[in-house]
């Protein structure tokens, strides 16, 4: 404390400089730029189709980008990463099954799967609250668990579902909803497809980088709303915050419900996208690259910002989209690199696990 | 004779970053003794034990300075283990006890009287098995010693706490080579018959032969068993006196009393009265654990500096946090006629009052953010200050520029050392720290402040601005505060009047010029067992 | 005064017993329910279900056991086991490569197993030190982590880093024809049954045969009776000082560090007790089983473990044998029984089976809000 005092406030403000803003982007993200450099370069080297890899990695950042931003709002109020994501995931594939039940198709499909997603994940965002507000402490595991039930449970719905839609169930033999659902004829690649453009031979999926730039955009200038900094006292000092006037109950749940939405408006962006809908035991895992991803762009799992969530979803998909083909020129069989993306993701996370420190 | 004495501290000195907390402390126990410990909170007994009994903070923060000498062995203290082993024993203020398990297992954790077996023979004492029988023997015996008869095969976690205790102190003696007993505040949570119940247990103790170091606030206590006293104030030892001439009022006196120099503050243009009374409290109890208040009643006048003082436990630092809605209380508190509803922060604010916590670094700063955004953010969220227009409040974007511009302001008024209002609060040193929360409740424009503790930890001439800006705000703008604070010197500068909470009420409320035996006894309780003392 | 307060205290425990048998008890009761019901919705032989259930009693129910220890040391369940499973198997492994057979090589992979699970026992431990009060989250990435460098190692090391003579017939067995990594399932004929029929083997002479069957059952001896040497063992080690010392951290860290005991490293052994035994848990398992699924073998049995502990009524800072027993055996009729009951009440035995999974995340999910709940009370 007094060592701090001592020193002459003016040669604080000298440090300011390359160095604090090299240490502030963090070694982690330094590797693994120059790691993802060095890949490109070997990817030149070994005559892959670069471009074809761009392009790839810009539709994979914008696909992941939401699911990813959704962590946010969870570690700013205070609840920590949110391992149950898969809830908001299930409500955003309840979402889009109605609305290609209703057979809407194109812009509307996808506009329509989008609002309708939002109010039942803000209900189910409403009763996940109420089970972490009493779990504080376990909100990790209890997160995990129960997105994890919730998963099955979801299973036995999607194969019991009242649905005669062609275009969902199994043709022939099977029961239920399919495993995949195509979306090809409905509103895959509407996002991807808007505004599109070529530079030389890297395909920029406009559409679906704009849409999540927005959506970090909204939430960015929502941190800087009342509520928003009422948020952030809450995550970083439930009694300062308390102290403050603020509802600290509220303020948790507004984060919960936010990260559950975008939860849901995430796996619709990742699934027209992608083309179809993977139902089932699909969403499963779907909360730990999520967070992997924040904690590569230097989230902690009490502190996280916007630049966390934007750092770490270009580093960590452009990093899963070359990594494969790269090494699959170099040695044979591509197991290492999904092999690196189990270690990375998990040994990221075990990291931050081991790093924070405090109950609350 | 050093041979005869047990405990010999010698010059003892200890500083933390610079603030030094124990000057030159000597202290002697012989073997049988009680030596009764005696002085206000922050005296630097807790200080004082902590070197007595190794514990890593002392090593960890620059060690000490002096001699301990123990059975005549001057002593590194090094580990709580070491002075265990040495034969000191420790009755710690909070309970070290294994709900869990039983009298005896607690009597004798990680002392377990083991036998050897097969298994044991291979894989080391590690595997040795539990000698129920003959720990249950040992601490039957050790119980008893104590004088009472607490079935040893129960689990703690049920018992009343003055068993809970009592099971600490058999543990201790227990300990084959104990010879002195440390007991710190072993009354506090007790009833009045348990408490009879120990002081009786201790003596028969002493009997025996072991010398205790006996810390407590209750001064009756004192001079019922203590053979010896020190008096501890401000890291010094003021006085120490054999029982015989020990007086409670003497006592009290010496604790508190200190060279005073009340230099004449600034006169009002109106003297406040009791004709213009700002908040009423009426029957307030607060649920806060360690400072529980069990029914106060307070008037305060508008435009006059309140202070609120009592040793720590009674209850004085639980009215502002009951008031402002931080720990649940009942009651009624009015201001300027409206009652205000409790349990709600958010009232308490918006009814123009602020609250500066004595939990500094718990409840008053958002440590990892910036001085600015601590500064504004109360007024933000009660007010709807520092933001831009907009529509619907709870979206309206924060503005960057007003925050900073009372940031500045503040950070010039104060003499905040920082190195701009986006410096991170967590590295500023403690004073600093206070005047952002000063500054905090600045914001608020209040008419009343809550101040709990605004000097804790903070160095002298930081001590001095905060002193000085609570006056200087109460004469310019007339702004009523209420002041909590352990250190009664600071209380008696600046405030009007200062009522001492004893056990969760008010005592009396007294002149800052009250003698320093007024203020000792009251804070001692004495008041209320019928030695009437002038209350204003 | 002191007596006549502890007359009162007796009672007052009572009472809470009451409650807590019923707290303690409502999860088996619940789930002996759904098993019942499932049982005679599925219509199954009761024959055929008493014969899974002996032997997957005498597969499961040693590395459930090895759960116990960190429960009491109050490291909670322990996902981390399994990193154990993972060094049972490389033990697995390498007798393999050594071609030893019947139960030389099965104790010879137990001994194997020893150097490797303590090892990562020291290592998991270690970590958990440094994530206290998060160690179930920990243990469960770890368990992802380490599945990663188990595969670095048997997929890509094996046949580059560590030479393999591809010319020997066992490495053709379980090497992949290029040469590098293993196959994704290992045929483990040559251990198969190696403990379970034991006794039918070591005491067969002079007409006496002691035989494994039992009526129509036929009977895992052998793992019954390592189950039960585990049981005695973990009794008389909680009757020891190291067992005070789990029982003592497990209630109070703090007040177990101030009172002299080493609480990390009670911590680290407590691990380590659980990483070796998980080892050797997973060696029954696969004996039983007779062939490795090489890749995905261990990666349920962290949770399928700690589900059956909870589902026979332990909880996250209480466990004992008889939870593990009764888990083991309500699990698994849950196991044998909800894909018929599925198929009977649905037309689809997948809706058994999720329902099964749906069940033990939930047991899962709802012991740990328990924990979390009584924490917060306290």
């Amino acid at each position: 404390m007094s060592k701090i005092e001592n020193a002459d406030p003016s040669l604080n403000r000298q440090r300011f400089d390359f160095a604090t803003a090299f240490r502030e982007f963090g070694i982690a993200r330094i590797i693994i730029l120059a790691f993802l450099l060095a890949l490109f370069v070997l990817a030149l080297v070994k005559g892959l189709d670069v471009p074809g890899l761009l392009t790839d990695s810009l539709t994979r950042i914008g696909m992941n980008g939401t699911l990813i931003l959704a962590m946010l709002p969870a570690v700013v109020c205070g609840v920590g990463m949110n391992f149950g994501l898969p809830l908001g995931i299930l409500c955003g594939l309840l979402g889009g099954i109605l609305t290609i039940n209703w057979g809407l198709v194109g812009w509307a499909g996808l506009i329509v799967s989008l609002l309708i997603s939002i109010p039942i994940a803000v209900v189910v965002g409403l009763l996940y609250h109420a089970v972490l507000d009493r779990v504080r402490g376990e909100e990790m595991m209890v997160g995990t668990y129960l997105a994890y039930a919730a998963v099955f449970g979801m299973s036995i719905f999607w194969m019991l579902a009242p649905i005669r839609n062609p275009k969902l169930i199994y043709a022939v033999g099977g029961k239920g909803l399919r495993q995949t659902i195509s979306m090809t004829e409905t509103f895959g690649k509407v996002l991807n497809d808007f505004l599109q453009f070529k530079i030389g031979n890297v395909t920029v999926p406009t559409g679906l980088l704009l849409f999540w730039l927005l959506l970090c955009l909204l939430v960015y200038f929502f941190l800087r709303s009342k509520t928003g900094l009422a948020m952030l006292a809450t995550g970083s000092n439930p009694s300062y915050a308390t102290s403050s006037g603020i509802n600290v109950g509220n303020m948790k749940r507004i984060g919960v419900v936010m990260s559950t939405v975008l939860g849901a408006l995430g796996i619709i962006v990742f699934s027209q996208s992608y083309g179809f809908i993977q139902l089932y035991t699909a969403p499963q895992s779907a909360a730990f690259p999520a967070i992997a991803a924040i904690l590569i762009g230097g989230a902690t799992l009490r502190k996280a910002s916007i630049s966390n969530v934007i750092i770490g979803a270009v580093l960590f998909q452009t990093l899963l989209t070359i990594a494969p083909p790269v090494t699959q020129a170099l040695m044979e069989g591509s197991e290492i690199s999904e092999i690196a993306r189990v270690m990375i993701s998990n040994g990221m996370i075990l990291y931050a696990l081991t790093r924070a420190t405090g109950g609350r | 004779m050093p041979e005869e004495l047990v405990l010999q501290l010698q010059g003892i000195g200890k500083s933390f970053f610079g603030t030094t907390v124990l000057r030159n402390v000597n202290l002697s126990v012989k073997p049988g003794e009680i030596h009764a410990l005696v002085g206000e909170n922050g005296a630097g007994k807790s200080t004082l034990m902590n070197i007595l009994f190794g514990m890593p903070v002392i090593k960890d923060t620059g060690g000490f300075e002096g001699q301990v000498v123990f059975d005549g062995n001057a002593v590194k203290m090094e580990s709580p283990r070491q002075a265990m082993e040495l034969g000191i024993g420790m009755v710690h203020q909070e309970f070290m006890l294994l709900p869990g398990f039983t009298a005896t297992e607690n009597i004798k954790l990680n002392r377990e009287i083991t036998t050897k077996n097969p298994v044991s023979a291979i894989f080391g004492k590690d595997f040795e098995k539990l000698d129920i029988k003959h720990m249950r023997e040992d601490s039957r015996a050790a119980i008893s010693k104590l004088g009472l008869s607490i079935e040893d095969w129960v689990t703690v976690a049920g018992l009343p706490v003055g068993y809970k205790q009592f099971i600490e102190i058999a543990r201790e003696i227990d300990k084959k080579n104990v010879k002195l007993l440390v007991l710190d505040e072993p009354t506090a949570v007790l009833t009045e018959t348990e408490a009879d119940k120990l002081l009786d247990a201790m003596k028969k103790l002493a009997a025996s032969g072991i010398a205790m170091l006996f810390i407590t606030h209750r001064l009756d206590e004192v001079l019922a068993v203590a053979d010896n006293i020190t008096i501890l104030r401000d890291g010094e030892v003021v006085a120490s006196m054999p029982r015989a001439d020990a007086k409670v009022e003497r006592i009290a006196e010496i604790m508190v009393g200190r060279s005073i120099e009340r230099t004449a503050l600034p006169k009002r243009v109106k003297e406040p009265t009791d004709d213009d009374v700002i908040v009423t409290i009426n029957d307030l109890r607060v649920n806060m654990i360690g400072e529980n208040v069990k029914g106060v009643d307070l008037r305060i006048r508008r435009g006059e500096i309140l202070g609120i003082g009592g040793l720590a436990g009674h209850g004085k630092v639980g009215i502002a946090n009951g008031v402002m809605g931080l720990f649940g209380s009942s009651g009624t508190v009015t201001k300027d006629g409206r009652t205000i509803k409790l349990n709600n922060p958010y009232e308490a604010l918006s009814s123009k009052m602020a609250f500066v916590s004595e939990d500094r670094r718990g409840t008053g700063l958002l440590l990892e953010d910036t001085i600015e955004l601590n500064m504004a953010m109360t007024a933000m969220q009660v007010q709807n200050r520092y933001l831009r227009p907009g529509l619907f409040n709870p979206l309206r974007l924060a503005d960057p520029k007003a925050i900073r511009e009372y940031a500045l302001k503040m950070i010039e008024d104060l003499d905040i050392r920082c190195t701009g209002p986006t410096q991170q609060v967590r590295r500023l040193s403690g004073g600093n720290q206070q005047k952002v929360c000063l500054a905090r409740a600045f914001a608020l424009e209040p008419e009343l402040m809550w101040v709990s503790e605004p000097t804790r930890g903070i160095d002298v001439g930081a001590k001095e601005l905060v002193l000085d800006e609570l006056v200087n705000l109460n004469r310019s703008l007339g702004m009523t505060i209420v002041m909590t604070s352990s250190e009664l010197a600071e209380l008696r500068k600046i405030c009007d009047r200062i009522a001492i909470v004893y056990e969760g009420r008010v005592a009396g409320v007294l002149s800052p010029e009250a003698s320093d035996v007024e203020f000792g006894m009251m804070m001692a309780g004495e008041t209320l067992k019928g030695k009437g003392v002038k209350v204003q | 005064m002191v007596g006549n307060r502890l007359e009162t205290v007796p009672s007052q425990r009572k009472q809470g017993k009451l409650s807590g048998i019923f707290a303690q008890f409502g999860v088996p009761i619940f789930f002996t329910v759904l098993c019942v019901a499932s049982i005679i919705v599925s219509d199954l032989d009761i024959n055929y279900l008493i014969g899974e259930l002996l032997s997957r009693l005498g597969r499961n129910l040693f590395i459930v056991l090895s759960l116990l220890i960190p429960v009491t040391a109050g490291i909670g369940l322990n996902f981390g086991i399994v990193v154990g499973a993972m060094s049972g198997q490389i033990a697995l492994i390498i007798i393999t490569f050594l071609q030893l057979k019947g139960l030389l090589g099965f104790v010879t992979a137990m001994a194997v197993s020893v150097p490797i699970s303590v090892l990562f026992g020291y290592i998991v431990g270690s970590i958990f030190n440094k994530a206290k009060g998060r160690e179930m989250i920990t243990g469960m990435i770890m368990g992802f982590f380490a599945n990663g460098v188990y595969q670095l190692l048997f997929l890509m090391l094996i046949g580059t880093l560590i030479p393999v003579n591809m010319n020997s017939p066992v490495a053709q067995q379980i090497m992949l024809s290029n040469g590098v990594g293993l196959r994704n399932t290992i045929d483990l004929s040559n251990i198969y049954y190696s403990l379970d029929n034991v006794f039918a083997k070591l005491f067969n002479w002079n007409g006496i045969i002691w035989t494994d069957s039992l009526g129509p059952w036929r009977v895992p001896l052998g793992a019954f009776f390592m189950s039960l040497l585990l049981c005695i063992l973990i009794t008389f080690l909680m009757k020891t000082k190291l067992g005070q010392n789990f029982r003592a951290i497990g209630q109070d860290m703090a007040i177990a560090e101030v009172s002299g005991i080493k609480v990390d490293k009670v911590r680290i052994t407590a691990v380590i007790y659980s990483t070796v035994l998980a080892a050797w848990g997973q060696l029954i398992f696969l004996q039983n089983l007779g062939s490795l699924n090489t890749f995905n073998a261990h990666e349920q049995v962290g949770m399928f473990s700690v589900a059956a502990l909870l589902v026979g009524g332990a909880s996250v800072k209480r466990a004992n044998i008889w939870n593990a027993i009764a888990g083991v055996l309500l699990f698994h009729t849950l196991f044998v029984v909800s894909p018929l009951a599925g198929q009977k009440l649905f037309g689809e035995p997948q809706i058994g089976e999720w329902f099964r999974q749906l069940i033990s995340y939930s047991v899962i999910a709802v012991a740990l809000a328990m924990h979390a709940i009584q924490n917060r009370k306290r």
